[in-house]
């Protein structure tokens, strides 16, 4: 995987680095920190895999700017897929929700890439068989654009505008070696 | 995943690791409070059992509902199968009905092999005479893995009739195919002549065998099977095959009684080692629920595979 950054052929183009993501979750856990006023009832799910990651680390940020820590949870969707029906049937990800669960709490879905929206839509389902969340909101390192639904972001690192041929591919340290945003011009990349 | 479950022995390490990582995700459905997964939305699943199971049916029952597919069940007593009609032709009324699974529980060996060439959907085997039980390895398998981490280099003995145990025959399978060492333990009357080219090693002598073993799991003796004289008296068998009170003190004591149920209690296993702490019966029922929902949402959950199978 890491190797693709250092031999990204033609077409690729690094978006993001690693300061600049950086910056970005800074930025947002302060953004978060503004709204919830002081994220006293905020819960952090990410959805898996990179979603869960930065969900992480926009707990670490918010526990040195506020000394507070924030539950974070996972929250796999798989299962509640629209495009099931369209791929061979894939591995689940990690549920894992903080003790005190999401009833009441002010829960912030994490994820690193938000595009056509299905899968966030697919998060509020999930959400919904797991408990009664005072509200709901979303926090995406790459916001792309070419929503199929109508889901919009309340915290956003980066407005990265994309034809539908491009693909955005999201590295992370914990899961890829090296932290990097790159733009694609094949299509595999999702 | 090729597109059946028919035997244990169609699954590759991989898949059987596949298998078991999704139970495992899949089993906090069952701690939640709303134990349903819109996955199998649409999709009907029909129980097509021609031998009694009410726990086995009820397990494929449940674990399909959980993932809200539409069942039906279809037993044979009662049916146009008791008034002679063939395999082959129900075969095209569950197709005609657009059956997207066939789960199938048959007194022929073999019968599923024979349903999977006749439907598009997938079969999943649900136990078929003597030969197989797929799902039940599964869900025990997936028992030994909660109960003792990984299942590489753990020593499983299966002690019983081996001769007319589909279990025994799933579980060797799929145990070799996991890495843990198997030893079956039955009288010479009840191992199958086939049995020398098994992937586990045997002996006449459960407690030459005890001592070492991470799991013992006990099988049922079949009286309604017991139509020759296998052994002499059921008390001869339980005295030298039944898994009592002073055998278990023989055991490691980290190992594991299992049992795939229903239980002679006093025949092959004591009343008191069913019921004792170690002994993970009324868990694999639950775990039944939990694997067979993985092996649908394999099956089933994705796009028909087409060429990939």
């Amino acid at each position: 995987m890491a190797d693709a950054i250092s031999h990204a052929r033609g077409g690729a183009r690094a978006v993001l680095d690693g300061p600049d993501i950086n910056r970005a979750l800074i930025r947002i856990s302060h953004e978060i920190l503004e709204r919830t006023k002081g994220g006293e009832n905020v819960v952090l799910l990410g959805i898996p895999t990179r979603g869960v990651h930065l969900a992480h680390r926009l707990a670490a940020h918010i526990r040195q700017f506020e000394g507070r820590s924030v539950p974070v949870g996972s929250l796999d969707v798989t299962m509640y897929r629209d495009d099931l029906r369209l791929r061979p049937a894939r591995a689940l990800g990690r549920t894992e929700l903080p003790a005190d669960g999401i009833d009441g709490r002010l829960v912030v879905l994490v994820d690193d890439v938000l595009y056509s929206g299905r899968t966030v839509r697919a998060a509020l389902d999930a959400l919904n068989d797991l408990g009664r969340p005072q509200a709901v909101q979303l926090a995406a390192l790459v916001d792309r654009g070419h929503r199929e639904l109508p889901i919009r972001p309340d915290y956003v690192g980066k407005n990265l505008p994309t034809s539908k041929a491009e693909s955005v591919k999201v590295y992370l340290e914990e899961n890829d070696g090296r932290d990097a945003v790159l733009l694609l011009k094949e299509e595999d990349g999702r | 995943m090729r597109r059946h479950l028919i035997s244990a022995a169609d699954l590759s390490r991989d898949d059987a690791l596949l298998i078991l990582d999704t139970a495992d995700e899949l089993a906090k459905i069952s701690e939640r409070s709303i134990k349903k997964l819109p996955t199998l939305r649409g999709r009907t699943v029909v129980n097509l059992f021609f031998e009694d199971s009410t726990r086995t049916r009820i397990s494929f029952e449940a674990a399909a509902k959980r993932l809200s597919a539409d069942v039906i069940n279809f037993s044979a007593k009662g049916s146009s199968v008791s008034k002679g009609e063939s395999l082959k032709d129900t075969a095209l009324t569950l197709e005609a009905m657009g059956a997207d699974a066939v789960v199938i529980r048959h007194s022929a060996s073999g019968a599923p092999h024979r349903l999977a060439g006749w439907v598009r959907g997938s079969v999943v085997n649900a136990g078929d005479g003597t030969h197989e039980h797929p799902t039940q390895a599964l869900l025990d398998a997936f028992t030994m893995r909660r109960r003792l981490g990984s299942l590489e280099g753990r020593r499983v003995a299966i002690v019983g009739d081996v001769l007319h145990s589909r279990v025994a025959r799933s579980n060797v399978l799929l145990l070799a195919t996991l890495g843990a060492e198997v030893t079956l333990v039955a009288p010479p009357t009840l191992f199958p002549v086939s049995v020398g080219s098994w992937p586990c090693e045997f002996s006449y002598d459960l407690d030459a065998v005890l001592p070492k073993s991470d799991v013992v799991m006990m099988l049922r003796v079949q009286r309604e099977r017991m139509n020759a004289a296998f052994f002499p008296t059921e008390r001869e068998y339980s005295r030298r095959y039944g898994l009592d009170r002073d055998r278990v003190a023989r055991m490691p004591d980290h190992a594991l009684v299992m049992h795939p149920g229903p239980m002679n209690r006093g025949m092959e296993i004591a009343a008191e080692v069913a019921d004792s702490p170690r002994s993970t019966i009324v868990e694999q029922v639950a775990n039944g629920v939990t694997a067979r929902m993985a092996v649908l949402y394999l099956l089933l959950g994705g796009a028909e595979l087409g060429g990939e199978n």
